[in-house]
């Protein structure tokens, strides 16, 4: 009896903070996306060259765990198969998300662009229901100014060497 | 220590391949944030607990990695990727590798 009452409740309590929270966190990934929409991400692999550029690793990473009621409704269309929505929601979640906080990463450093973007998820478990960790990482091309800005204000720990602080002429890479 | 993502740097020429170098960190949070977060499962949201021990994580894998480099006289690892595992509940791995390389401006 106290099984049944304790699972309605865990359901309910899911059902109502679940799609509170991702309703609340759908609302400032749009809100974030159109604000940082200036920054582009670029998943190609090779910089541009006609513009000189210095470069660092940015990268962003989120964990969003499932709520009760996700992780139950999973379940349930596990059994008859076909499309999860509840996890699809989930992940995009948290793809978004870890791309706004490498995007953020990237507008603190005045970068222009974001190139060669990874994304990499891994499930984290927590007890028997699932939580997901995304990481998105990129390279930053900042333009030189800013970069030697960056270079000096700099104390964290992917300081610029004397080779990444030094003006990037680019021009001469050949095109593959 | 330069460590990019990108296989080529423009107007850059690597000098010498040094091979691959790699870094790793397992680490893992006390209980009383597990326990947060099995309660926080019920709800769903964000992790912070969790977030917050795979950034240290990760830079302490970087922190190897460019250890690693330094050793071996590199100036520069290049293509850097990064994988993570979770091998127990609560636990995972970071794992980060890349080329060393070093490198000079290109005349």
């Amino acid at each position: 009896m106290i099984e049944i009452i304790l699972f309605l409740v865990f359901m309910s309590c899911g059902f109502i903070f679940g799609q509170l929270a991702e309703k609340r966190h759908f609302k400032s990934i749009v809100e974030r996306e159109q604000q940082l929409n200036s920054l582009p991400v670029v998943a190609s692999r090779y910089p541009p060259e006609d513009t000189a550029y210095h470069q660092q690793l940015v990268s962003g990473s989120v964990v969003v765990a499932s709520d009760y009621f996700k992780s139950f409704t999973a379940g349930l269309i596990n059994i008859f198969g076909g499309v999860v929505t509840p996890f699809e929601s989930l992940l995009d979640r948290g793809r978004r998300e870890a791309i706004l906080r490498m995007k953020a990463e990237a507008g603190k450093l005045n970068a222009e662009l974001v190139f060669n973007v990874k994304l990499e998820t891994t499930r984290i478990a927590t007890g028997r229901a699932g939580a997901i960790e995304v990481l998105a990482y990129g390279t930053a091309m900042l333009p030189v100014d800013a970069g030697r800005a960056n270079a000096i204000n700099s104390s964290s720990a992917n300081d610029l060497s004397a080779i990444d602080s030094a003006p990037v002429a680019s021009g001469s890479v050949p095109r593959r | 220590m330069l460590i990019s993502n990108l296989e080529i740097l423009p107007d850059h020429r690597i000098v010498r391949h040094l091979g691959l170098v790699q870094g790793s960190s397992v680490r893992s949070k006390h209980v009383g944030r597990d326990i947060m977060a099995s309660i926080k499962n019920i709800f769903g949201g964000e992790l912070q607990g969790y977030t917050e021990l795979l950034h240290e994580s990760r830079e302490e894998a970087t922190e190897r990695l460019i250890q690693q480099a330094q050793g071996i006289g590199a100036n520069a690892v290049l293509n850097v990727r990064y994988s993570t595992s979770s091998i127990a509940a609560g636990a995972a791995e970071i794992f980060v590798y890349g080329t060393a390389v070093e490198l000079a401006q290109r005349d």
